[in-house]
């Protein structure tokens, strides 16, 4: 029991510490692809920090929302962050790992930060915040077909039983899986802001979705926020790790040599993807602002017709 | 119905004025003119002032002549050709602000260059009316838009990137752009007050730092104007040497542009190779000329620097280099999918509107506007080589995109060409002033650089004026974005990419 729990305190904190190198991995794969050297993995650890020491500058009229916001987001990212399993699946707050759930905080940080990017009541901020929502509006919807269609193979929504699911042998090769990953990837792009949705490196302002929210954030503030950002680009990598790549997380504490492994494992597979990441972002250009329910619209008829294919046969 | 020069030489003649004519015409010459400008018959190229007069730049298209019609302005005020003709109005505020003369008639007397942070005002005026003023606090009353939902969303001067200041005043109604207002004059520099009774050899360097990406183009606008107002002739070489700086300058920005633009769809993949091949023209052009960016290089009287069996060489890799990376760039540009649905059908601007304005360069060939200054004044080496100009009427951020494309092709080929036609001889000759006027219409790459000079015997610049091609390319970035989405502002500017240092003067 002391184990586990240790272990749920392992895990939460290791995501807070690798969720920058993450992000840090993207920007310098992207930079080579672009011929560039670019900057050390690690850059946005020492930005995390130049951030910290800087000071906050407020506007006049930004109310206590504007200074709760970040602390609300990062700790919302955080909780669903450290929630999904990937060092051991019965933790003592394994029951509480639910898709639904994640889904739920994650939507929650959306929340504030767009009421936050209100807040002060400048133009870009609003722009931000209209069109993040808009992103929301049919993002989630998308989210919770996937969630149902998982939902419907597996025969809950709890992470853990998902992941069960899928690392038992009587898994093999499903249709509906796959097409619930495609949709999963769709939508975990949009949600996380990247190319063709949101450009994170951009600096027109007016076409800014995310960096038109937080425009006005500064110092500790913004790098609260960048740090959720860096976060929920982890967990949405670490949902796909443990959801539809569960290989090598043991059950529960199991020796320091299947930890190692597990931890192993999990950084293997969340710097592949952030590696995969950079690769699809440099070979597409973004999309129209309209165009994005159409993307995402994409992802829901997959979700769909992968709750549809396990409807007509148990099979796929 | 008269032509210009025709009408031109009614009037009291003005000389020596090289190679167009000038003259002080009564009012209703210059009636006469507002109404041919408003129905079309002439373009516009560039309206300014002086002390007591204003001058009028026409082009006539269908005898393909430039002439300056001037009017006296002994009451401070002249009749408004903006008040018919859409494209004189910034030009008149500039000369309200500038000179302190009042356009009459004109419905937009809103000052435009002029802040109100100027410790003078009409700095360019007659001696006695510089005032100290005060600082103008009363705020820059913007066209109103009427209509429910609509709302504003200002953007800059100060922009999230490093980029020039500038302010764009979007009126949206959810994200479709209803109306777009320009604010310019930020870097505002007073280069043509710094240029009045200037030595030589300064005001040619003041005038190569107008717009520093189009230093080559301007220099030689200017040099042109000089030697045409004091009627001296350069050696060939240091013509062909002029054309081919001028056309690795085109291909250099085009080539940055290009990446830009595609940049700001985030396909930064495009704007990376672009960057390296760019990177390449500069340090050609810097073995070849001394300076990555041929600055102060053209000069009235010929060139300052001549091109080595070294440059030679190392612009005929260059033009390799190209030939074989840039085919490469240009069907990754038409084959993603993802970044042809960005730029096709996006920031259209149609033929009426670039023929009206007399939009010149790639925003008016993209629409179908012909204009080439090498092409309509052919001066050696242009007028003996073979070229063409790329044109197109989709007038789209992608046709813009193509157009440029083309250019770079074309000047490649012409680089080659004037590499291997190369004169040899003198590059520079003595350049003795006069007491003249001259004039030039050079192609840079955003379109025609218009300079206007009255030169004095004693050595030195008495006025001059030098109109950058996006004077007339900027109005039409506000009917480029109407119906669009906001965020697709970025992409058409970048077609466009204005210049505001050249505006701002």
């Amino acid at each position: 029991m002391i184990q586990a729990l240790a272990l749920q305190g392992i895990q939460g904190l290791l995501v807070i510490a690798l969720a920058p190198l993450v992000t840090g991995v993207v920007r310098k794969t992207k930079a080579r692809l672009l011929l560039r050297r670019g900057a050390s993995i690690f850059q946005p650890y020492r930005d995390l920090l130049r951030l910290f020491r800087k000071e906050s500058v407020l506007a006049h009229n930004a109310s206590w929302l504007f200074q709760a916001a970040p602390y609300l987001v990062l700790a919302f990212t955080w909780v669903a962050a450290a929630l999904i399993p990937v060092l051991a699946f019965n933790l003592p707050l394994g029951p509480g790992a639910d898709f639904i759930a994640i889904v739920g905080l994650l939507g929650s940080a959306r929340f504030v930060l767009a009421l936050a990017g209100l807040d002060v009541g400048t133009s870009f901020g609003g722009i931000g915040s209209s069109r993040e929502v808009m992103i929301a509006s049919v993002g989630e919807p998308a989210m919770l077909m996937l969630i149902f269609s998982l939902a419907l193979v597996a025969g809950s929504t709890q992470l853990s039983v998902i992941a069960a699911f899928t690392q038992s042998p009587a898994v093999g090769l499903r249709i509906s899986l796959g097409l619930a990953l495609l949709g999963f990837i769709m939508v975990a792009i949009a949600e996380n802001g990247r190319i063709p949705i949101d450009n994170p490196a951009t600096h027109l302002e007016l076409t800014m979705v995310h960096e038109a929210m937080v425009l006005e954030y500064s110092g500790r503030h913004l790098a609260l926020i960048e740090l959720s950002t860096f976060l929920k680009l982890l967990a949405y990598l670490s949902l796909i790790a443990s959801v539809f790549l569960p290989w090598g997380i043991p059950p529960t504490w199991a020796g320091g040599m299947q930890l190692a492994s597990a931890l192993g494992l999990f950084l293997a597979k969340v710097l592949g993807g952030a590696v995969l990441l950079a690769f699809f972002e440099v070979s597409i250009a973004k999309m129209r602002v309209f165009r994005v329910p159409q993307f995402i619209g994409a992802a829901l008829m997959l979700a769909l017709l992968a709750g549809l294919l396990r409807l007509v046969s148990q099979s796929f | 119905m008269s032509t210009l020069l025709e009408m031109i030489a009614d009037g009291r003649q003005i000389g020596p004025h090289a190679p167009w004519p000038r003259a002080v015409m009564p009012p209703d010459a210059w009636a006469f003119a507002a109404v041919q400008l408003a129905s079309g018959a002439w373009t516009l190229v560039s309206l300014w002032a002086e002390p007591g007069e204003v001058h009028l730049a026409l082009f006539d298209p269908a005898a393909s002549a430039i002439g300056v019609m001037s009017l006296r302005t002994d009451s401070g005020r002249f009749p408004s050709i903006g008040a018919s003709h859409l494209p004189a109005r910034r030009f008149e505020r500039t000369v309200r602000d500038m000179h302190g003369l009042e356009p009459e008639g004109s419905p937009d007397n809103r000052p435009w260059l002029d802040h109100g942070t100027w410790s003078v005002s009409a700095p360019l005026g007659a001696p006695s009316r510089e005032v100290v003023s005060p600082v103008v606090t009363e705020p820059y009353r913007f066209l109103p838009v009427e209509g429910e939902g609509v709302h504003q969303i200002p953007v800059g001067p100060v922009h999230a990137g490093i980029i020039e200041p500038g302010h764009f005043r979007f009126s949206a109604n959810g994200e479709t752009v209803v109306r777009l207002e320009e604010r310019l004059g930020y870097v505002h520099k007073g280069i043509e007050s710094l240029l009045v009774n200037t030595p030589l050899d300064r005001a040619a360097k003041l005038a190569a730092r107008v717009s520093g990406d189009s230093t080559v183009a301007y220099s030689t606008a200017f040099a042109q104007a000089v030697e045409a107002a004091c009627d001296v002739e350069i050696p060939s070489r240091a013509a062909w040497l002029r054309a081919l700086m001028l056309e690795l300058e085109r291909i250099a920005n085009h080539l940055g542009d290009i990446g830009a633009v595609c940049n700001d769809a985030a396909f930064a993949l495009m704007h990376a190779h672009c960057a390296v091949i760019r990177e390449r023209v500069l340090r050609a052009a810097n073995a070849a000329f001394g300076h990555r960016l041929m600055m102060d290089r053209v000069m009235p009287g010929g060139v300052g620097a001549d091109i080595d069996r070294a440059g030679r060489k190392q612009i005929k890799q260059l033009i390799a280099t190209i030939r074989r990376r840039f085919p490469g760039l240009v069907a990754l540009y038409n084959d993603t999918t993802s970044l042809q649905d960005r730029t096709v059908h996006t920031g259209y601007v149609d033929l009426e509107l670039v023929t009206q304005y007399g939009a010149g360069g790639f925003v008016g060939r993209a629409s179908g506007r012909a204009f080439d200054a090498r092409k309509v004044f052919p001066r050696a080496p242009y007028s003996s080589l073979d070229f063409e100009v790329p044109t197109s009427d989709r007038g789209d951020v992608d046709t813009r995109v193509h157009i440029r494309m083309s250019e770079i092709e074309q000047s490649v080929s012409l680089i080659d060409r004037l590499l291997d036609g190369l004169p040899e001889g003198e590059t520079r000759t003595d350049m003795h002033l006069r007491d003249a006027e001259g004039m030039a219409l050079v192609e840079g790459f955003r379109g025609d650089i218009f300079v206007w000079v009255r030169t004095k015997a004693d050595g030195t610049i008495a006025r001059a004026h030098l109109r950058d091609p996006s004077w007339l390319q900027w109005p039409l970035l506000e009917a480029a974005i109407e119906n669009n989405i906001v965020a697709d502002f970025p992409l058409c500017n970048k077609s466009f990419n204005c210049s505001y240092a050249g505006h701002d003067l």
